[in-house]
């Protein structure tokens, strides 16, 4: 597995590019995963990557796209604006995350 | 493998770059039981994760879907259904579809997954394109008035033809 040094600090990801451990993010490390898919991350952003990784320690997985609307109260359609295309995938990788599991 | 910053790491493929020719799915839903409801809502919804272009086309009892007298309470129907392990003479008695249909609703909530009116919202909130069956309308008497609000139209088998070019077509 891949592993990257950023800002002096050791990160590990998978084959793909996801992080595989949360702990290792920050919202620095987030701006610049952002950046490598042509996201700029706003406030908005943030918010729902706050949710999105307070859930998934919670949890002990990432939250699917349901759930992040279901339970963090962001709507669907505002979560594709931010997250062009592929909403639950993006919002993972600039989160620190894994991808979702689930199915809906 | 190392590397020692984040240029040379690798990036998700997310391939949404290419805007022209890009992946569509059609999917046709005909059956109006619970359980005939969901395989087409969930690789709809899974399908609009993906950034792909998706169009559903309900049709005969899938009119049960977008009926709102019924969306909210469709059926499932365990009789005849060799999979369910349990034997006709049993789940052909009074109330049996009654009994079926709530566990079938309870293991569906056990699992997040939403009711059928609310999964067409999200579909319609995620981009997703809902279509009626003009043969069907007409058989049941029925007009956009008594469809779920986000079905974009009422269409004829032709037009249906032109909006599927070129997609992926699956027939549930």
């Amino acid at each position: 597995m891949p592993v990257v040094t950023v800002h002096d600090r050791e990160i590990h990801l998978d084959d793909e590019g996801f992080l595989t451990d949360p702990t290792e993010w920050d919202e620095e490390l987030g701006r610049e995963l952002a950046a490598n898919i042509g996201l700029e991350l706003t406030d908005r952003h943030f918010e729902v990557i706050a949710f999105a990784r307070a859930d998934q320690a919670e949890q002990g997985e990432t939250p699917t796209l349901r759930r992040v609307t279901a339970v963090g109260g962001f709507p669907t359609k505002e979560l594709f604006q931010l997250f062009p295309k592929k909403p639950a995938k993006k919002l993972s990788y600039v989160a620190g995350l894994q991808k979702p599991v689930g199915c809906v | 493998m190392s590397a020692t910053d984040l240029n040379t790491a690798p990036v998700p493929s997310f391939d949404d770059d290419e805007e022209e020719g890009g992946r569509k799915l059609v999917l046709i839903c005909s059956k109006g039981s619970l359980d005939m409801a969901y395989p087409g809502l969930v690789l709809a919804n899974a399908a609009l994760g993906e950034g792909i272009e998706v169009h559903i086309f309900f049709t005969f009892w899938g009119f049960e879907i977008i009926n709102k007298k019924t969306m909210g309470d469709l059926k499932f129907v365990a009789m005849g259904n060799p999979a369910t392990h349990m034997p006709n003479a049993v789940m052909g008695l009074p109330g049996m579809t009654a009994v079926a249909t709530r566990m079938m609703r309870k293991q569906i909530a056990e699992l997040d997954i939403p009711e059928v009116p609310e999964f067409l919202d999200i579909i319609h909130e995620s981009g997703g394109h809902l279509w009626a069956c003009r043969m069907s309308a007409d058989m049941n008497k029925l007009t956009e008035d008594d469809l779920y609000e986000g079905v974009e139209g009422i269409i004829s088998a032709t037009d249906f033809m032109e909006l599927s070019e070129g997609a992926q077509t699956i027939f549930i």
